[in-house]
């Protein structure tokens, strides 16, 4: 299985979670420890190594705050 | 080590003003990505609409030009019979193209100009606070129809792809859904082809995209996603109905 790794850009991000229904692997969440400067908890992943570099959370995020890179 | 996916070059810095979810940003992506890819973004020119994508224009790298409610396919028109070497596409919302607009688009694609139309369609009017649209599911509750939409009333909603597909001057005709990954590949995909058909001088195209609104349907986006398929799907069946390449 590819290995991925996922770049939020946080400060666009306005937590609407799609990214997070879509991803097969669940690793990725809201960070409620956080909060950007539109007042939003972003998204971040929370167990990099698992990520397949599959795409789907980029593809379905609506403000491009995601990059996906296969190692 | 590659990239899978970044931003499209084809988009500003500007960030988008729609709510949290609205999946009118993963269109705009699709738009985007699709004139980088074909590699006519320096000779592109977008026509924006009227309603949530009025500020569509700060958002696509190349020129466009902001068209009164509902003319943005007159518009298109106009550039393109001006500029014809120039790709030229229209973005409309339902309440701008299906309501508004209905008389443009269909002498549009009647006199089978050559231009692109990326139709949005979310079943309601979204930037003015959710009153009910052409495109309003029967029974759907709207703040213009608070107990559901009514049949005997408003009549059904219109579906505005198979419509246009009777119209021999439409050479591309297809509905697409952005509610999952593979969706969201299958629409680009046809956005694609939509701009081909351009290029390719066949005359009009257009790609019918069915779209959330979870601020005035009042769901979370990732409910709003799933009341898409639920309910929308159903009665706006994706697929094509016109393809220049198949001769139907």
């Amino acid at each position: 299985m590819a290995k991925g790794k996922v770049t939020f850009n946080e400060d666009a991000c306005k937590g609407c979670e799609l990214c997070v229904s879509v991803c097969p692997v669940k690793i990725i969440e809201l960070n409620k420890e956080r909060i950007n400067g539109k007042g939003y908890c972003p998204a971040h992943v929370i167990e990099q190594e698992k990520c397949i570099a599959c795409g789907s959370c980029a593809i379905m995020c609506p403000d491009s705050v995601i990059t996906v890179e296969r190692l | 080590m590659t990239i899978v996916y970044e931003k499209s070059k084809g988009l500003t810095d500007t960030p988008f003003h729609y709510c949290p979810g609205c999946t009118h940003g993963v269109i705009h992506k699709l738009v985007a990505e699709s004139l980088v890819e074909l590699g006519v973004l320096e000779d592109t020119i977008g026509v924006a609409p009227v309603g949530c994508s009025v500020l569509a224009y700060n958002y696509f790298n190349c020129d466009m030009q902001e068209a009164a409610h509902g003319r943005a396919p007159a518009v298109a028109t106009g550039i393109k019979r001006v500029h014809p070497d120039k790709v030229v596409f229209a973005y409309q919302g339902d309440g701008d193209l299906a309501s508004i607009g209905t008389a443009e688009v269909v002498h549009a694609a009647h006199r089978g100009e050559k231009i692109t139309t990326i139709f949005v369609n979310n079943a309601i009017y979204g930037m003015t606070g959710g009153q009910m649209a052409p495109t309003t599911l029967v029974g759907q509750k709207t703040t213009t129809s608070p107990m559901g939409r009514d049949e005997a009333l408003s009549g059904k909603p219109i579906r505005m792809a198979e419509l246009l597909a009777t119209i021999d001057g439409a050479k591309f005709v297809e509905r697409v859904s952005v509610d999952t990954p593979a969706n969201i590949r299958k629409a680009k995909k046809a956005i694609k082809k939509a701009f081909e058909c351009q290029l390719k001088g066949e005359g009009f195209a257009i790609v019918e995209v069915l779209s959330t609104c979870p601020t005035n349907w009042g769901l979370t986006p990732v409910n709003a996603l799933e009341w898409l398929r639920d309910n929308m799907i159903p009665y706006y069946p994706l697929g094509n109905f016109r393809d220049f390449e198949e001769g139907k």
